[in-house]
């Protein structure tokens, strides 16, 4: 299952939520959310434990828009709009944590 | 003329994501036409607004950053960031693409108490 979030993680409780209910499964971080891939935010270590079971993706275009292109929290995988759209597609089920 | 008073505009939302911060960027730009005292203070998510190394070509939407850097053209000079906001997002003053004044929390506070105005964004 691939899971959407698009909320910074420091303004909205979307990403926590997502990250305490999928097991398992692929997270894609897109528009604001992905401040939450910046390494150095306080939900930092919140990502990186959920990391352990789940896969994380950040949307490039949306990351170098907040100027964060260059800060990327090590294991977090971009992804280019195709990059999105394969993730979609390889996925049964996509969940938008809107 | 009449008379002056203080406004303070508060950013609190991350750029691109909503409208808020374009948004409050055009009223300020307004603000400033009428010679009023305009502090704008950046807290919360809002701090990003002013993150260096903005670049928005890749979600086809226009790059406002660079219009921070021309306000002290509008006699708009007083540039506030709360420093917990920062220390939050793993940001220092050195990540900001504009010279700003970096306040505590409690200072912050009693600056917004001082203002005649302020318009929240």
């Amino acid at each position: 299952m691939l899971h959407i979030v698009n909320k910074s993680p420091l303004t909205s409780s979307a990403l926590e939520n997502c990250l305490s209910i999928a097991a398992s499964g692929e997270v894609l971080l897109i528009e604001d959310a992905v401040y939450a891939a910046a390494a150095g935010n306080a939900f930092e270590a919140k990502l990186r434990e959920a990391m352990g079971r789940l896969k994380v993706y950040v949307l490039q275009p949306d990351l170098e828009a907040r100027g964060m292109g260059d800060r990327l929290i090590a294991g977090v995988t971009a992804v280019d709009y195709g990059g999105f759209v394969n993730l979609t597609i390889s996925n049964n089920t996509c969940q938008s944590w809107l | 003329m009449g008379d002056v008073k203080k406004f303070m505009f508060v950013n609190r939302k991350a750029p691109y994501g909503t409208i808020y911060a374009l948004e409050s960027l055009e009223v300020v730009l307004i603000t400033a036409a009428f010679d009023q005292d305009v502090s704008l203070a950046f807290l919360n998510d809002g701090v990003y607004q002013l993150k260096k190394g903005q670049q928005t070509k890749g979600i086809e939407t226009k790059n406002f950053s660079p219009t921070y850097r021309a306000l002290e053209d509008y006699d708009v000079e007083k540039l506030y960031v709360e420093k917990e906001s920062l220390d939050e997002r793993g940001l220092s003053e050195d990540d900001l693409l504009v010279p700003v004044t970096v306040l505590s929390r409690a200072e912050m506070g009693t600056l917004m108490d001082q203002q005649d105005v302020v318009l929240s964004f």
